[in-house]
């Protein structure tokens, strides 16, 4: 029998990485938004939130490139 | 595709069915937290799940060709009869899972079946047992295990993240956090179509090479994948409303920053495995990431008596179905009329089911609403289960 355990350590380490990343990421863009809400942060706080959920959907997008074949021969 | 017998005709029917019961078993992985904390209508959920159930379909065949050409040795003399069988014995098993409201794995019961009935027809020499350890048990292992982590570890850092957030606009942090909830709800279900709808194609794949009208290792024909992926999106419009229940409020009460954390987790476990064509189960990952935001926020809020009884039933899962596939395979490979007692035999229990479900009815107006005692009217927001297990409430 020849388990695969590089492949499962992939998928265990990118999945765990990238979720974290990417939760953490979008947090730091309410927190940012959640300032400029409060009103204790100005247009620096806004441009944080947008690139953060930007960098957000940059990543997933990159996600879904990765698994569709047709995109990267 | 001049020769199509009436039984591999009957075969694709079949594997459509279980295609409908996968859709309406695993809504629940996408969309029960988002249903749960409110972030969106039942209805309107099921709806959004379903659209991104099929265009998932279409996005990658790579679990579909672990089916037809991994698991099942297609040389060794497979015949649609004992595929026929194992769907059955898979359709049955999601069938009396869903009645009792438990998460199980719907590509478990479709390999359980297939192996089953294939080891009873053809003979152990028809199954690669190394492949199914490899690309089926060790993921079902590791699956959970990943996303709970991952969730739990997104929940603690999105509770520390944000913690000035809540408190200084509480009313932003949620907004954010629910629609955070709607794209990951909408990502889960797009995953879950690249990967569930493809197993159904990778079984009608198989059937059509058992019949000779393809090629072995041929990949699955765009009409494949186009009714598989419809089968699917409409069986997850239906709404499995009783696992959506066990898994948006059984399980643990979940905040949306939770069922952010946690959908964030299974798309990511999901879409890296189905990159590398491991089969895993949807059910597994959405459960295990769900577990997890929960011990992410205080182990406690986690109902273990529930995630018991979850983990007892994956256990079974594949067993189960096995022991259904293969005794229906020893009942269809006896020619037409034991197929036709097969089908009747599975007609029968599956409507049986049916009548059964109605006596405790759960729909989309009362899924967030746990005692059926209560008003008829769907609570906006999750009420907390009691002690009572929610399989026996639904």
């Amino acid at each position: 029998m020849n388990v695969d355990w590089n492949a499962l350590g992939i998928v265990a380490g990118v999945g765990i990485a990238s979720t974290v990343v990417l939760v953490a990421l979008f947090c730091v863009g309410i927190a940012a938004w959640g300032r400029r809400e409060a009103g204790s942060g100005g247009a620096a706080a806004l441009t944080g939130a947008v690139s953060c959920f930007a960098l957000c959907a940059a990543g997933v997008l990159y996600g879904l490139y990765l698994i569709v074949p047709q995109l990267h021969g | 595709m001049e020769h199509i017998s009436a039984l591999v005709l009957a075969v694709i029917i079949t594997a459509m069915v279980f295609d409908f019961t996968n859709g309406f078993h695993d809504t629940a992985n996408a969309m029960a937290t988002t249903i749960a904390t409110g972030a969106l209508s039942p209805r309107v959920a099921v709806a959004v799940s379903a659209v991104l159930n099929l265009a998932g379909a279409f996005l990658s065949v790579e679990v579909a060709k672990t089916i037809s050409g991994g698991i099942i040795d297609e040389s060794s003399g497979l015949n649609p009869a004992v595929i026929f069988a194992g769907l059955v014995g898979a359709i049955l098993w999601n069938l009396v899972t869903w009645l009792y409201g438990i998460p199980s794995s719907s590509s478990h019961a479709l390999f359980g079946g297939l192996i089953g009935a294939t080891v009873v027809g053809v003979g152990m020499h028809g199954v690669h047992f190394a492949a199914v350890v490899q690309k089926v048990v060790l993921p079902a292992l590791a699956a959970p295990l990943v996303a709970g982590v991952a969730a739990a570890l997104a929940t603690k850092a999105a509770a520390r993240i944000t913690r000035r957030a809540e408190q200084d606009a509480p009313e932003t942090a949620r907004r954010g956090f629910r629609a955070g909830q709607i794209a990951t709800g909408a990502l889960v279900s797009l995953a879950h179509g690249t990967n569930d709808a493809q197993k159904t194609m990778g079984v009608i794949t198989l059937t059509l090479i058992a019949a000779g009208a393809l090629p072995h290792g041929a990949t699955p024909p765009v009409w494949v994948i186009v009714s598989a992926g419809a089968a699917m999106a409409l069986g997850t419009y239906c709404g499995g409303w009783r696992i959506i229940r066990t898994l948006g409020s059984g399980l643990t009460d979940i905040s949306p920053k939770q069922g952010f954390a946690a959908q964030a987790a299974a798309t990511a476990a999901i879409l890296s495995s189905s990159h590398l064509g491991m089969a895993l189960s949807t059910t597994h990952v959405c459960s295990g990431a769900v577990m997890g935001a929960g011990v992410g926020r205080s182990a406690r809020s986690v109902r273990w008596n529930v995630a018991g009884r979850m983990a007892v039933s994956w256990v079974l899962t594949l067993p189960a179905a096995a022991l259904v596939g293969g005794g229906a395979a020893l009942v269809a490979d006896r020619g037409t009329a034991g197929v036709a007692a097969v089908a009747a035999v599975g007609a029968a229990v599956a409507a049986l089911v049916f009548v059964r479900s109605r006596r405790s009815r759960v729909g989309a107006d009362n899924v967030n609403a746990v005692d059926l005692a209560a008003p008829a009217v769907a609570p906006a927001v999750a009420v907390p289960l009691a002690a009572e297990p929610p399989a026996r409430a639904a």
